[in-house]
């Protein structure tokens, strides 16, 4: 969650205006596409799926050792509703939380809708539909399909928001310590995330598999076959995810740094960024350290950045679990 | 992030007042809301005297609103985790140093934060005094006004109207697996928690289902009504009256932005 909602003034005015038109347009074809799916029906039922989506957002459940996070419901909104349909709920609850919450700047409107609508719910909707290739047409299939989507979906907003940095930051962060701290810290949300969104999936397929749009496909019988994964494997699974996304990203951030390093030179940032790899914060260091290759360099920032956050998070929770435990 | 805010749900969030800010048109306060947001992006990182104006012109209107300014102040913590990376900056970002106490701070990052911690809170203030003096019914209809989708409008209107609903049976749900001895401390075991968000939506998607037929029962033509009440008491205030505060802090900005 760490800024997903950006304040007003956090990104320069010609990305807040870029944003804005795209989510713009995507909330638009959203709009016809999703008149197509459900009739006039989407009123009331978009309404208490949005209500449903801010709920979710509000449920804290617990991450390790008693801390506990939330669910962002990108992906999983795609996932019940469609894409079309599930970005569309998603944007409008990103629009009452910034108009009506003050949640999230009004200029920032337009970034916000596609860091946490529009890129969880159709990213997270082409991870799913990959992963249901791989995995067995099944209800079981659909359960994975959707921790794994769910969990990439997070680091994809993180790493469509850390571009957005490269493109009009604020302030002069280096992108390679907003890209590895943003997609390092999400990876981790991103378990929760696909664990959360699973269990949920799991349990609306259980009562009413026609309302998961992700399952349609399926026929009653492929639905039966409801095999049961421990939690725990779930959880392991979900890191592995986590690290194989972060580091995939990384390699697509960087496909083609001539244009980013270009994009940056435009901007007239880059000779900071260069000058300051080298000094400065821990994941500056370890995207350069011997290692020329900006490929390179961009994964080993990203899985640096979830190999840290995890050592840092493991340590906090055994020093925090030798305690006793306290009485509720 | 779950500020204090969204557990009230919104249909509370109206101070009733009679105040000229009250009783403006509520296009022109979103319209206003959003000038005054687009002067605070727009009004350079060091610009102290134009973010003082700023937070001045938005504090006048909040008096001339007559709200209590603990209320306000209260709702808009809403912001406080924007504070907390405008904190980071100062020590993320490069370029020249400057001593903070004892700290070597970047002077960039320190005025980015700065700046980043002003534009968040007035830029929350702005919103708060929004929905402190509109009712959600007037925001829809200036929403529906300013041609918003009415698709779009519906959508809110509904979601509005069941938040605090669904908000209550996961709270409700949760209190009862709490009485009930399950108090999950990792996540593998959030199993339950999880399940019952499932099955809350499946409740939630039948309550749209049959609120759909309810509202076709009653001869629902795709288009919500306006259900505002006829306006009572003094006229409404003027488009010009409404968004002169936030033209001033236009100008302001633009003001900023010459210098």
């Amino acid at each position: 969650m760490l800024a997903m909602h950006a304040p007003d003034g956090f990104l320069e005015p010609g990305v807040a205006a870029v944003t804005a038109l795209a989510s713009l347009a995507v909330m638009a074809l959203a709009l016809r596409a999703a008149g197509r799916d459900l009739d006039d029906r989407q009123v009331p039922l978009a309404g208490v799926a949005a209500a449903f989506i801010f709920a979710a957002q509000m449920l804290n459940f617990p991450v390790a050792s008693g801390t506990t996070g939330h669910l962002l419901g990108g992906a999983l909104a795609a996932i019940l509703l469609g894409p079309w349909v599930g970005s569309l709920v998603v944007g409008v609850v990103v629009l009452v939380q910034a108009l009506v919450f003050a949640d999230g700047g009004i200029t920032a409107l337009g970034c916000n809708v596609l860091n946490m609508a529009v890129v969880p719910a159709f990213g997270g909707w082409a991870v799913f539909q990959l992963a249901r290739r791989l995995l067995p047409r099944s209800a079981g299939g659909v359960v994975g399909a959707t921790a794994v989507a769910a969990g990439a979906s997070v680091v994809l907003s993180a790493a469509a928001f850390s571009l957005e940095w490269l493109f009009g930051a604020s302030a002069p962060v280096p992108f390679d310590t907003v890209f590895g701290a943003m997609v390092g810290v999400h990876a981790l949300i991103g378990i929760g995330e696909g664990v959360l969104s699973a269990m949920v999936v799991s349990a609306v397929l259980a009562a009413r598999p026609d309302l998961v749009a992700g399952a349609r496909d399926l026929a009653p019988a492929q639905l039966v076959d409801r095999p049961r994964v421990s939690a725990r494997a779930f959880a392991l699974g979900g890191i592995v995810a986590a690290a194989a996304t972060a580091a995939a990203v990384s390699q697509l951030a960087a496909d083609d740094p001539d244009g980013l390093e270009r994009v940056a030179i435009e901007q007239g940032f880059a000779d900071q960024a260069e000058a300051h790899r080298l000094a400065g914060s821990p994941f500056a260091e370890y995207a350069t350290r011997g290692i020329d290759d900006e490929t390179l360099s961009l994964a080993v920032a990203g899985l640096a950045g979830v190999a840290l956050t995890l050592a840092v998070g493991g340590g906090l929770v055994v020093a925090i679990r030798s305690r006793p435990r306290a009485v509720v | 992030m779950g500020g204090g805010l969204r557990h009230r749900g919104a249909l509370h969030l109206l101070v009733e007042r009679d105040s000229p800010v009250h009783r403006a048109r509520p296009e022109a306060k979103v319209v206003a809301l959003v000038l005054f947001a687009v002067a605070l992006a727009a009004t350079p990182e060091r610009a102290l005297a134009a973010f003082a104006l700023h937070g001045a012109v938005l504090a006048l209107v909040a008096g001339a609103a007559r709200l209590p300014a603990g209320t306000v102040r209260r709702r808009a913590l809403v912001a406080l985790p924007f504070l907390g990376v405008a904190a980071l900056l100062p020590f993320a970002a490069d370029g020249p140093r400057v001593a903070l106490g004892p700290l070597a701070v970047s002077e960039d990052g320190l005025w980015a934060g700065g700046a980043l911690a002003a534009r968040a809170v007035l830029g929350a203030t702005a919103a708060v005094v929004l929905t402190a003096t509109t009712s959600v019914a007037d925001l829809l209809a200036g929403l529906a006004h300013l041609r918003l989708p009415r698709v779009v409008v519906g959508i809110v209107a509904s979601m509005l109207r069941y938040l605090d609903l669904v908000a209550d049976q996961l709270h409700r749900t949760r209190l009862a697996m709490a009485a009930r001895g399950h108090d999950p401390r990792w996540l593998w075991q959030a199993r339950p928690l999880a399940a019952g968000a499932g099955t809350l939506f499946v409740r939630t998607y039948e309550r749209g289902e049959r609120v759909h037929q309810a509202m076709l029962a009653r001869g629902f033509t795709r288009r919500l009504p306006d259900l505002r009440p006829p306006p009572a008491g003094a006229p409404a205030i003027g488009w010009a009256a409404a968004l002169a505060p936030a033209l001033v802090s236009l100008l302001v900005a633009v003001g900023a932005i010459l210098r």
